[in-house]
């Protein structure tokens, strides 16, 4: 079986000239979880927006063998969740319910159905009974875990999850992490947070400039690159 | 985050918090025309609804105060054209003005604090309400807290370091729009994730049961009946 995710020679440029990938090559294979490292600007948060087709560069993004294309937009968005990192921009519906099942009505399932798995969703985060809330009335870290739900309830077969573990107190990124190990999905995580990536991930990829500059184990890379923990 | 009160309200669990949301509009509607459309022997009849409406607020168990004094706030603009109409000799528009400006307010006031929002749209898209309109509320309703919540925490960073200025509050507007501006891209950017192709597809529709039924009777009734009666007697 070959890699889900296989990106060659991937550059992109913003609209005001900022280059912010000079030519990425990424491979996730299934199961994977890869923790993607590199200072604010590296250029990970823009990667990633290509996998699903968000961002368009020059070079190759193949997902589960289909080549991201205009006409293969539809198909590719179902295979790679992406749970962003402002959860606020993420939950835009007026009920956790309504949110959750939000991709599912999109993909054309009926209500009961969306109904049925949104709630399993709500379970595995440990969102239970939080269906009729309205978003603005949740916690920072109750929001985060929602959209989570969000995205497994859709069942990709990538997560992306950019900075996971962002406003999480200890306990609530203890559970993130054990939850993000059970689930069968390639992952990939960008995130600052090394004991985090430790827990999560097999797999470093460190960004530079828009460039990868090493892949490896994770402790291998954030010792290599001075990103371990803080100095006493 | 600091909730909104009517948006609290909104999720209480009064015998009136449970009815249809489409029995609540359609109730609501019936008591516009008929206080819009009365005519003579307003201070009486006005007196009559006003009872109506106290009675409804202590029935969906809401603070009196509170719906009173958050009804008043259409009083400024309807003051302004009873005083006009009051300076032209009309002295009896003026009062009609003002009553019916207040009752209304009220009455749909009790609305939004015994239906959530969401639900009301729903409701609203089921009567037909163009959608693009909808969609706008709806946002504005989910994205105004977090609006709010980012402005107050501006005002907060500006007094910890001595105090918000004019200028300084015009330069933190500029930021509060190009903040919205971008939330506004990120949540586009969120719905495409997720397959969003321009149309929203509702989850659940609510039903309309028979209690639905006899309340938006009684509840259309009565403020008719208020007006019958007092036309009649008077």
């Amino acid at each position: 079986m070959g890699p889900v995710v296989e990106v060659r020679s991937l550059k992109y440029s913003y609209p005001d000239g900022t280059e912010a990938l000079k030519g990425v090559d990424f491979r996730l294979e299934a199961g994977e979880g890869v923790a993607l490292l590199g200072a604010n600007g590296s250029g990970k948060t823009t990667f990633a927006l290509h996998l699903n087709g968000l961002l368009s560069g020059s070079g190759a993004v193949r997902i589960c063998g289909m080549e991201v294309t205009p006409a293969s937009l539809a198909a590719i968005r179902r295979k790679v969740g992406m749970v962003f990192q402002d959860a606020d921009s993420q939950l835009f519906m007026p009920t956790v319910i309504e949110d959750v099942g939000f991709g599912l009505l999109n993909q054309g399932l009926a209500p009961e159905e969306v109904c049925e798995r949104a709630q399993i969703a709500l379970e595995q985060v440990g969102m239970v009974g939080t269906g009729s809330r309205a978003p603005h009335h949740l916690s920072a870290g109750e929001k985060r875990r929602v959209a989570l739900a969000g995205i497994l309830a859709l069942d990709p077969e990538i997560l992306v999850l950019d900075e996971p573990t962002t406003f999480l107190d200890p306990p609530g990124q203890r559970a993130l992490s054990d939850l993000l190990r059970n689930l069968p999905q390639a992952k990939i995580l960008i995130t600052h947070d090394m004991p985090f990536a430790l827990a999560t991930c097999s797999r470093a990829v460190f960004f530079h400039d828009g460039s990868v500059a090493a892949e490896g184990p994770v402790e291998e890379i954030a010792a290599r690159f001075g990103w371990g923990f803080a100095a006493r | 985050m600091r909730h909104n009160a009517v948006d609290e309200w909104s999720r209480g669990s009064s015998a009136l918090h449970r009815r249809a949301p489409a029995s609540k509009l359609i109730a609501a509607a019936v008591f516009l025309v008929v206080v819009a459309t009365a005519h003579h022997h307003l201070p009486l009849l006005a007196c009559g609804w006003l009872g109506l409406l106290l009675w409804v607020t202590l029935a969906a168990r809401l603070p009196l105060g509170g719906i009173l004094s958050r009804g008043a706030v259409v009083l400024p603009f309807s003051a302004v054209f009873a005083l006009l109409s009051w300076m032209e000799g009309a002295p009896g528009i003026a009062v009609a003005l003002i009553l019916k400006s207040y009752l209304s307010a009220l009455a749909v006031l009790l609305l939004v604090a015994t239906t959530p929002l969401p639900e009301l749209v729903r409701s609203l898209e089921a009567a037909r309400v163009p959608r693009f309109l909808l969609t706008v509320v709806q946002f504005l309703y989910r994205y105004i807290f977090v609006v709010v919540e980012e402005a107050a925490h501006m005002r907060t960073a500006a007094a910890a370091r001595g105090g918000l200025t004019f200028r300084a509050a015009a330069d933190a507007l500029a930021v509060l729009f190009a903040r919205s501006f971008a939330r506004a891209e990120a949540i586009h950017r969120a719905m495409i994730a997720r397959g969003f192709d321009g149309h929203f597809r509702p989850l659940a529709r609510r039903r309309f049961a028979p209690p639905d039924a006899v309340f938006l009777v009684l509840a259309s009734a009565l403020p008719l009946l208020v007006r019958t009666v007092g036309e009649v007697l008077l």
